[in-house]
């Protein structure tokens, strides 16, 4: 298994992911420029969080015509894992490989705190080391990590159990409070229909080692083990 | 003199006059421009040198001290860690996102040129009252999201800070930030031009007309005119920067690297003249070699230019490739301007025309202006002034100050910071005093930055003193020990006599607490020329101090979480020393009185008895004492933790004779420690033998904050502390609660 982890210009958790993948897991992972052209080799691929050419003009959008995203487009055809962590996702979703929209917060402001996540899918290649229901802490640092959707999209997400993670209290419940941006029905994250590529907002790899944790959990780490189909 | 003053230039007549000696011969206008950007106080410290030599600068860790872009400490194993505090006051009273935002450009350029990579931030704000003054309101506002904004694209986590609201910053804020950064010590580069032959590259923004005189600007008083010198301040590119520091480091990485240099204050002229100056060499550059962002621009222009996101490099001469083929990849725009030179001069050329050919030595160098200080006559009629009556309901007036802009939580700020990325956030902003990072060789650092200006004000000799009291203790709760420290002087105009004694006696109390204490000042910073245009008069006097801790492992961390069935120790003894806390000016809007005094003899005590604690595993939770006393500390620590306290305030060691003094006052030397039932008796027994008060007044139960005195109770709901505490800042902001 060896994953490739994008470094787009202005990328900021690029090393982050790396390091979780080959100093947490062990497994083998590149750090792999934009610009050099071909994923060829790589079982599985993760957009990393950050701000990918400074956001100007609107989040992932100008990342999403990168020609790096022509190969993800293509191991996401072939049904290989193709994750995107909070800037990632605004790249999946700006490049059609995800459906809806990521908007500013309606807080207008920055957002960064550790949230609880319900797991509202657990069949895709990210979540089946999760139980459905269980709840999941993760932080949370964004500035345009509002989901939207249209009816009809939300409709067909929700035919499709398209619809992976949610805000939550920490018992699992859903609550204004608790949804930290103003996502449509609190989504945190979102898959493909066949379930191999997963967006979402929170950061997985913030909340993968205990000691960086502030109740000691590493819930993010299952969705890189699943990812990476580990036993154990 | 007529000439500088048609260039709109700073320089004075003795300045001129020694400049004139050092060249021979009457200076141009560009040399007037380029030794007015060089010798601002900003750059040279003229007014501050002879005082700031009373800081200790060596220590165990120490690898380099002031005088260079960051102080460098060793952390162990080949690592090092480096550090920078610097201020972006008068950017930010003008144009607060504009000017706090490329004050984190800036900061971060300063360790990055060390050969480290940044890694944290902290971010020490001060403004005016955010209850009475709408101006203020949209400052703060502001200045955090410029913070926001540039820190989070370039993906450096702002760990921590501090805000202080007084109404002596309506008009000059102080926006001040302070960096890390870590690498290995084989890596570390610094700010010179050792080998003559070697190319000099200008990596980076276009210079432009913005940033024009920022230097000079930052070294004159505010005036109405400033609100028109918005082109003063520089234009924040984040993405620009984040693509400089990776592609920076990756240069670096070839080895070829000679000499790093960031383009700050006074610009090109102060860069040149400092690589050769340190580097013992000389420069010659070439200005039509600069990229320009306007066609027009004058060589004066192009030489004191401030524009962001530059940096100045020297490259191994035959390497130059080798180097530029990285700045292409990341599309940083770069160009060679000139060469290391053996002459010990600064020659700056148009083409082959030669502008001016001036010694480094004389430029680097600016003539040190000796002021005169003068002791206030408020400071002693301020002592006396008589105290107010004590509250009836002193429940309420806990709650009243506890809802105090200055004591209410910051969550608002510091939710608008990325405090996670680069997974080094052990104890994250709002869980503890000082932030907790992890090290690549497995150690921890903690990091902290206090300041108190109404402490200050009253006393700049103990209230300094006490500003790096402070700090430690928060460095000493989280279970660290004080390795180095980093002091950044903000004061009025330094020829007011008033001011310069109070800068005199700030560093004083600064340098015998550094001696004392065994810390040593790794770097630091001076800025002067803070005054109100209005009121006329100067801020308050504000040394914000940061402090640097080490902890060889994660087992010596010590959290601030009380769980129920914890005793609750205080250490220390609570004295009438009610100056400037926030009771006497928040809660009577009384300014005058004491305040807390630094014993330092205590305090060397101090800090091996609560590490003594700390590495016997005694200490569950630990919690410091400072702003709004023993009861704002108590009132924090139930919302923290969620939990109630039951306190016995007959218990609490001291000489007071009000229980409003004995909840309020903010001696320091104190900490509230947690420990197991039947440990505290071992606490008791290592403080008498490092003679350090130490008595159990209470324990966590229930859900109420009680005090108890002799029959009579205070009593207050955690629910309803917890809704005052937080509902403040976001409720002045316009934010729904």
């Amino acid at each position: 298994m060896r994953i490739a982890v994008i470094v787009f210009p202005g990328s900021n958790c690029d090393r982050d992911v790396h390091h979780v993948l080959t100093d947490v897991l062990g497994v083998e992972a590149d750090l792999v420029w934009h610009a050099d052209g071909s994923l060829s080799g790589y079982d599985g691929v993760i957009l990393p969080g950050g701000f990918s050419y400074g956001d100007y003009l609107r989040a992932g959008v100008i990342a999403a015509f990168s020609p790096i995203m022509r190969e993800v487009r293509r191991m996401a055809e072939e049904g290989k894992p193709v994750l995107g962590i909070c800037n990632g996702f605004q790249i999946l979703v700006e490049s059609g490989l995800l459906p809806g929209a990521l908007m500013r917060n309606t807080g207008l402001k920055f957002v960064c705190k550790w949230v609880n996540l319900r797991v509202e899918n657990n069949e895709t290649l990210f979540t089946r080391r999760y139980s459905r229901g269980q709840v999941l802490q993760m932080p949370i640092a964004h500035n345009e990590g509002r989901y939207y959707i249209d009816p009809e999209g939300l409709k067909e997400l929700k035919e499709h159990n398209q619809i992976v993670f949610r805000y939550t209290e920490p018992d699992g419940t859903p609550s204004e409070r608790s949804n930290p941006n103003g996502s449509l029905e609190a989504i945190a994250g979102v898959c493909n229909r066949r379930g191999n590529v997963l967006g979402l907002m929170p950061h997985p790899e913030r909340a993968s080692e205990a000691v960086l944790s502030p109740s000691g959990s590493t819930d993010g780490l299952e969705v890189f083990r699943s990812m990476l189909d580990l036993g154990g | 003199m007529e000439r500088v003053k048609q260039l709109r230039l700073n320089l004075t007549e003795e300045e001129v006059e020694h400049l004139r000696r050092g060249l021979g011969r009457e200076p141009s206008d560009l040399e007037l421009a380029i030794a007015d950007a060089e010798w601002s106080e900003h750059c040279s410290y003229k007014s501050s040198k002879p005082l700031l030599k009373l800081l200790p600068t060596q220590g165990r860790h120490v690898i380099l001290g002031p005088g260079y872009d960051a102080g460098v400490i060793d952390v162990g194993d080949g690592y090092v860690l480096t550090a920078h505090i610097e201020s972006h006051n008068h950017p930010s009273a003008i144009d607060p996102y504009g000017g706090a935002a490329t004050g984190v450009g800036g900061i971060l350029r300063d360790i990055l040129c060390m050969g480290t990579r940044p890694i944290a931030l902290l971010d020490v704000l001060r403004f005016g009252s955010i209850l009475t003054s709408s101006h203020s309101r949209w400052l703060f506002k502001h200045v955090v999201r410029g913070i926001s904004d540039y820190g989070n694209c370039v993906g450096v986590p702002t760990v921590g800070g501090e805000v202080e609201f007084d109404e002596s910053f309506e008009r000059n804020c102080l926006v001040d930030v302070v960096c890390f950064g870590v690498g290995k010590r084989s890596d570390l580069v610094l700010a010179e031009a050792r080998y003559p032959g070697d190319s000099i590259i200008l990596v980076g923004g276009l210079t432009g007309r913005d940033g024009l005189h920022g230097s000079s600007f930052a070294s004159a008083v505010l005036t109405e005119e400033s609100e028109q010198e918005r082109s003063a301040v520089q234009i924040p590119d984040p993405f620009a920067e984040k693509m400089i520091i990776e592609a920076t480091l990756e240069a670096l990485a070839t080895g070829r690297v000679r000499g790093l240099k960031d383009l700050g204050g006074g610009g090109l002229s102060c860069g040149l003249s400092e690589i050769a100056d340190k580097g013992g060499t000389g420069v010659e550059v070439d200005l039509t070699k600069v990229p320009l962002r306007e066609e027009d621009m004058h060589p004066i222009e192009i030489m004191i230019s401030e524009s962001q996101e530059r940096m100045l490099f020297v490259v191994q001469g035959g390497y130059e490739e080798e180097v530029a083929k990285i700045f292409r990849k990341y599309g940083v725009r770069y160009a060679i301007i000139g060469k290391v030179t053996d002459d010990k001069y600064v020659t700056i050329k148009r083409g082959e025309t030669v502008l001016t050919k001036i010694r480094a030595e004389l430029l680097a160098n600016a003539p040190i202006i000796y002021r005169s200080a003068k002791k206030p006559e408020y400071i002693e009629q301020l002592k006396r002034v008589p105290k107010p009556n004590e509250p009836q309901d002193l429940a309420q007036t806990i709650l009243q100050l506890i809802s105090l802009p200055n004591i209410a939580s910051k969550q608002w700020v510091y939710e608008q910071y990325d405090h996670e990325v680069g997974l080094r956030t052990v104890f994250k902003p709002g869980q503890t005093g000082a932030a907790v990072l992890r090290l690549p060789n497995g150690r921890f650092i903690a990091v902290r930055a206090d300041g108190n200006s109404k402490h200050c004000y009253l006393d700049p000799y103990n209230g300094s003193a006490g500003v790096f009291a402070e700090a430690c203790r928060n460095i000493l709760a989280v279970g660290t020990k004080p390795i180095a420290m980093l002091d950044h002087l903000q004061f009025g105009d330094p020829s007011n006599q008033e001011v310069f004694w109070a800068f005199s006696e700030s560093v004083r109390g600064i340098a015998d607490y550094a001696k004392n204490l065994d810390i040593p000042c790794i770097g630091g910073k001076v800025s002067f020329y803070n005054e109100d245009r209005v009121s006329g008069k100067a801020i308050k006097p504000t040394p914000v101090i940061a402090v640097i801790g080490l902890a060889d492992s994660l087992d010596a961390l010590t959290s601030s979480y009380f769980d129920a069935g914890t005793r609750v120790l205080i250490l220390g003894e609570t004295r009438s020393e009610l100056g400037g806390s926030e009771y006497y000016e928040g809660i009577h809007g009384l300014v005058g009185g004491v305040v807390p005094q630094v014993d330092f003899d205590y305090e060397k005590r101090l800090h091996r008895c609560v590490l003594k604690i700390i590495n016997l595993g005694l200490a569950k939770a630990i919690e410091d004492v400072s702003k709004g006393g023993l009861a704002a500390t108590l009132a924090e620590l139930c919302i923290k933790s969620g939990v109630g306290l039951v306190i016995d305030l007959s218990k609490v060691p001291n000489r007071c004779e009000r229980v409003d003094e004995i909840l309020f006052s903010e001696t320091h030397g104190r900490f509230i420690i947690g420990s197991e039932r039947g440990k505290d008796d071992r606490i008791k027994r290592i403080c008498a033998s490092f003679n350090i008060p130490c008595e159990t007044i209470g324990e966590v139960k229930g859900g109420k904050l009680i005090f108890e005195i002799g029959a009579r109770e205070i009593e207050l709901k955690v629910d309803d502390l917890e809704r005052a505490w937080r509902s403040t800042i976001p409720r002045l902001m316009g934010d729904e609660v």
